[in-house]
């Protein structure tokens, strides 16, 4: 009897999809006065704290401009459980299930490249948050993003390295298992190669996974080279970590990274062992660079009493891209915001200005940034060619 | 012919056009999650032959479904495809050009898994409960790392995007069908019986004249064969892979299925696989804000997760034995009840 | 490589390898006890630091008391993770006891994401233990003179408590036989408790010596530490108190010792550490220092 109970358990719970969809799927074609965005993002699992940056963000877009062309707008936010299979089945629930007007997210190329063909084939537009995997968007008309893709920042850092540090030897660190690592060192040492004219510039290439928290080893290796400057694009949390380390084994090494390290825990974690860390980013909560960029952070150091990160900017111009791409188009048809977002040319986002290229990337500027006791400080803009 | 055949291929029919129906009338979410239940069916029935029949606890699941999926993946994928993906460092040249349809390719994955199975099972067959558990969770991280370290064979943490996504109804739950009815037959066979003889009590099996060795690398062959067609299907069902995907939260997943359903069960396997497939979709409603009517629940990302974790929990406390022990649901069962429930009922 | 070089990989792989002895202590002891692999030992490992982060921060306490709150407060989850997930299948087959396992691992994750939330945070560090201690060009932070020395004491008091004192000879009885244990009239229940809080005041002493060498608190970051520390014990002989810190020291130096003398490999470090498993499970599956244990019939 006990086996029967459990049963009839089971098959309630099956039939809640089952009858929970039929009455969605009715309210959503009634509801014609609502605009909806689907928010896929890992909010639980290995990204989770990715995740919960990036919906700050967009949840402080949606109380600043909760409505467009007079409609309200709906957030309908799903979990990918930082999992692939799971990323996909949340991005079709948004397009099929939610009849949603667009999709934000993810955090993770790996998430977004899994909603890639659903979006495609559902023939709705997603706007990329901080998935730099050039993959993401490669062939595929209905993807977009916010963020820059590595190969020029990378082309950045390399070019900083070279100039302004005057480096002609370099070593690398790499997230071997991170996609955005992995691009970020490429796209450098081929930039730094061709710089120095050198093939053998790039001295060695140490690796590590994501999750890894010593790195004496391969320090150690890297000290013994004596590099003029380590090139260390990761998650914050281990780069912060690498530091660390790097530091105590006493190299003077300056290191170089990109976007991700923009965020407090990165100082947090790192404390003055990162004071000079030089890297790569879209955004500088010191020096505004659009009015829309002082609007934002005004609001969430109001909202949250904290630095945002700068993935928090790129979910909220994610956002706050959709609501202008909706205003141009004057619809909320999928069909016209895609057509409005890949028109996209300097448009004034908290994280820079973004002009969208043929690819759906955007195109925009580049800051320099290090950290300089225990704050993040501007040192420069570079423009893309 | 015999009527419990009659019955049997009834049976089949009718659930073949069941699901042709399904496959017209679905919408894309839930056809979405009707071919990832199939595939978790195939998953899940060939854990169940390795932890269930055979008796031999694996956790190296996923290892052996990111063989089968990047197999299928590197043969499917046009040429212009892998030129595309592979932007860092170029495909090893003997794999640049090869271009195989779906099915071919399917097997190759099952087969290159299969293989790679019975080598790793060799030597580590002879440990046994937890010892072979950690070897084989050992032997699926290695594999991924392995994944993600050889740029030039599998594209490493870039994964591999744009296959064609070939995995629909017909794939699924055919394959899903021939494999229950190779499990049902599997097991009435000597070589099933074997195994479970094997299981209950390795000595006494031994005495009988039964060859462990042979049948437990047997077991873990054909396991991971539709291990590897499982992440084949996988594969082309997402249309993108990459190494990450096969954390040991994969084999988890799977594991989750084989409990739930009653290890050692097949019609068990199958009823959990569905259930849990959906139920994981249907408990998305947690992670939002839920409106009770007399109150209101603020959202708490995660509540999902801790919920099907208890749930978890209260299965494997209360519920040992998971739905169905190791009884099966078959024609000759369910006379059996309703000789006993049904009839009596209507009598008194 | 240069003398210096060589001495400060092999200073990095003491700390290193001490840590992981350290955490595996606490893994082999209760295997030991229960024949059980505590798939959540990781996990009460991640509470721990947790517990500092929160006493430290909500509470202001100084970072020693913090330190004895954490412990005791992980001794007091292990004994209650045994209770709810472990007591009731303690006559169940081995398959059903590690699922629980792993079934209680995952849960414990998933709740420190909701309660803790994903973000990192960064360990309180005392400040004495920032320093670094320069020897030559070798350098030293103060945290790995520390961490051998608590392992070994940790080692040093856990032989006397089991192989001294009554409840260590009744922790013997009960890893032989708990049955004929409960028949001479020892409670099995609060010897196995009391197992479970050493475990876990162990998994807590490691957390915290963690935290001060990689002050970097994420909800999943018991996983690999657990598991690194599993594959220690394994090494030593699962269920031998010294052959878990035999198994730690050598795990962390081969790991560090790998990327010294082949750089390239750097890639493969976590795969090592399992190949290392396999093939120690295939020459000598009872461990280097494990006893023979014949299969009874």
């Amino acid at each position: 009897m006990k086996r029967i109970a459990l049963l009839l358990v089971l098959v309630l719970i099956l039939s809640i999809p089952l009858t929970a969809c039929q009455s969605e799927n009715g309210n959503a074609a009634a509801d014609s006065d609502v605009i909806k965005f689907g928010v896929f993002e890992p909010l639980t699992g290995a990204n989770a704290a990715g995740g919960a940056m990036e919906i700050e963000g967009i949840e402080l877009a949606q109380e600043l401009y909760p409505e467009v062309l007079g409609k309200k707008i709906e957030l309908v936010i799903v979990d990918n459980k930082s999992d692939k299979v799971e990323a996909a089945n949340a991005a079709t629930k948004l397009v099929d299930q939610d009849k949603v007007n667009a999709i934000i997210g993810s955090w993770g190329s790996s998430f977004s490249m899994a909603a890639g063909p659903i979006v495609m084939e559902a023939g709705v537009p997603a706007v990329g948050t901080s998935c730099t995997n050039p993959l993401v968007t490669l062939g595929n008309d209905y993807y977009f993003r916010v963020t820059f893709i590595d190969s020029f920042q990378g082309v950045v850092m390399a070019n900083y390295a070279f100039t302004e540090l005057g480096a002609t030897k370099v070593a690398i660190v790499q997230e071997i298992s991170n996609d955005y690592s992995v691009g970020l060192v490429k796209f450098f040492t081929d930039e730094f190669v061709r710089l120095t004219g050198d093939p053998d510039s790039v001295l060695y290439v140490a690796n590590y996974n994501t999750g890894d928290q010593d790195f004496t080893a391969q320090l150690t290796n890297i000290k013994q080279l004596n590099p003029d400057a380590i090139f260390a694009p990761g998650n914050y949390s281990e780069s912060a970590m690498l530091i660390k380390q790097a530091k105590e084994l006493d190299i003077k090494a300056p290191f170089l990274g990109a976007d991700t390290w923009e965020t407090p825990e990165f100082i947090d974690i790192g404390g003055s062992a990162v004071d000079g860390a030089v890297f790569s980013t879209f955004f500088d909560s010191q020096v505004p660079l659009t009015p829309e960029s002082e609007v934002f952070i005004n609001a969430y150091r109001e909202k949250y009493d904290k630095e945002p990160a700068s993935v928090t900017a790129l979910a909220y111009d994610a956002y706050i891209l959709l609501i202008d791409a909706i205003e141009r188009a004057g619809s909320a048809d999928p069909e016209a915001i895609k057509e409005a977002l890949a028109a996209t040319e300097g448009f004034d986002g908290a994280a820079g200005v973004v002009t969208l290229d043929e690819n759906g990337d955007a195109v925009k500027n580049a800051v320099i940034k290090t950290v300089q006791n225990g704050e993040f400080t501007y040192l420069t803009t570079i423009s893309p060619q | 012919m015999k009527k419990e055949n009659k019955i049997r291929i009834g049976l089949i029919i009718l659930v073949i056009s069941i699901l042709t129906i399904l496959n017209f009338t679905l919408g894309n979410y839930q056809l979405r999650i009707l071919n990832l239940a199939g595939i978790y069916v195939v998953l899940g029935l060939s854990l169940n032959l390795i932890n269930g029949f055979a008796g031999l606890f694996s956790l190296g699941h996923a290892g052996f479904m990111a063989i089968g999926a990047y197999t299928s993946a590197l043969l499917t994928m046009s040429a212009a495809q892998k030129q595309s993906n592979f932007f860092v460092k170029p495909i090893v040249p003997w794999l640049a050009n090869v271009e195989l349809p779906f099915l071919p390719a399917m097997l190759i994955g099952g087969i290159v898994a299969a293989i790679l199975g019975a080598l790793i099972a060799a030597p580590i067959l002879r440990l046994r409960d937890d010892y072979l558990a950690i070897a084989t969770l050992g032997f699926s991280e290695i594999i991924r790392v392995i994944f993600t370290n050889t740029m030039s064979l599998t594209n490493g943490a870039l994964g591999l995007k744009g296959l064609t996504r070939y995995t629909n109804v017909q794939y699924s739950w055919g394959i899903a069908i021939i494999t229950i009815i190779f499990m049902f037959s599997l097991r009435r066979s000597s070589y099933g019986k074997a195994f479970m003889a094997i299981r209950e009590d390795e000595v006494a099996a031994e005495s009988m004249g039964i060859a462990l060795f042979k049948h437990k690398l047997l077991a873990f062959t054909i396991g991971s064969f539709f291990a590897g067609i499982g992440g084949a299907l996988l594969a082309h069902l997402m249309g993108t892979i990459d190494p990450l995907m096969f954390r040991f939260l994969m084999t988890f997943n799977v594991l989750l299925i084989v409990v739930l359903g009653g290890i050692g069960s097949i019609t068990g396997t199958v009823i959990s696989a569905v259930v849990v497939t959906f139920s994981m979709e249907a408990l998305r409603f947690l992670d939002g804000t839920i409106n009770l009517g007399f109150m209101v629940i603020e959202s708490v990302p995660g509540m999902r997760m801790v919920l099907f974790s208890i749930l978890l929990m209260l299965v494997v406390l209360f519920y040992q034995n998971g739905l169905m022990g190791r009884d099966e649901i078959t024609i000759e069962s369910m006379r059996r009840f309703y000789r006993k429930n049904i009839k009596k009922g209507a009598k008194s | 490589m240069s003398l210096n070089t060589f001495m400060q990989h092999l200073s990095n792989g003491l700390a290193l390898g001490s840590l992981y002895a350290l955490i595996a202590i606490g893994y082999t002891m209760v295997y030991g006890i229960l024949r059980l692999i505590n798939f959540a030992h990781g996990d009460i490992f991640m509470v721990s630091t947790y517990i500092v982060f929160y006493s430290v921060t909500l509470f202001l306490m100084p970072w020693w008391v913090a330190f004895v709150v954490a412990i005791l407060l992980t001794g007091a989850f292990g004994i209650l993770v045994e209770r709810l997930a472990y007591r009731s299948l303690r006559n169940s087959p081995k398959i059903s006891v590690m699922i629980s396992a792993i079934g209680a691992s995952y849960l414990i994750q998933n709740l420190a994401i909701v309660i803790f939330g994903g973000r990192p945070k960064a360990f309180p560090i005392p400040e004495f233990f920032n320093k670094v201690v320069y020897i030559n060009t070798i350098s030293i932070p103060v945290a790995n003179f520390f961490i051998p020395g608590i392992t070994i004491a940790a080692l040093v008091i856990l032989l006397y408590i089991v192989n001294k004192t009554k409840t260590g000879m009744a922790m013997r009885a009960v890893s032989r036989d708990y049955e004929a244990a409960r028949l001479m009239g020892i409670n099995v229940d609060t010897i196995i408790s009391i197992t479970f809080f050493m475990g876990s005041v162990l998994a807590a002493l490691g957390g915290i010596m963690w935290g001060i060498k990689y002050p970097n608190l994420i909800p999943l970051m018991g996983l690999m530490p657990g598991l690194k520390a599993f594959i220690a014990a394994v090494i030593g002989g699962i269920g031998n108190i010294k052959g878990a810190v035999v198994g730690g020291f050598l795990l962390g130096m081969s790991e560090i010792m790998l990327i010294a003398f082949l750089p390239s490999m750097t890639g493969y470090r976590d795969a090592f550490a399992f190949v290392i498993l396999i093939v120690i499970l295939l020459i000598k599956p009872s461990g280097l220092l494990g006893e023979n244990l014949a299969e009874k019939v």
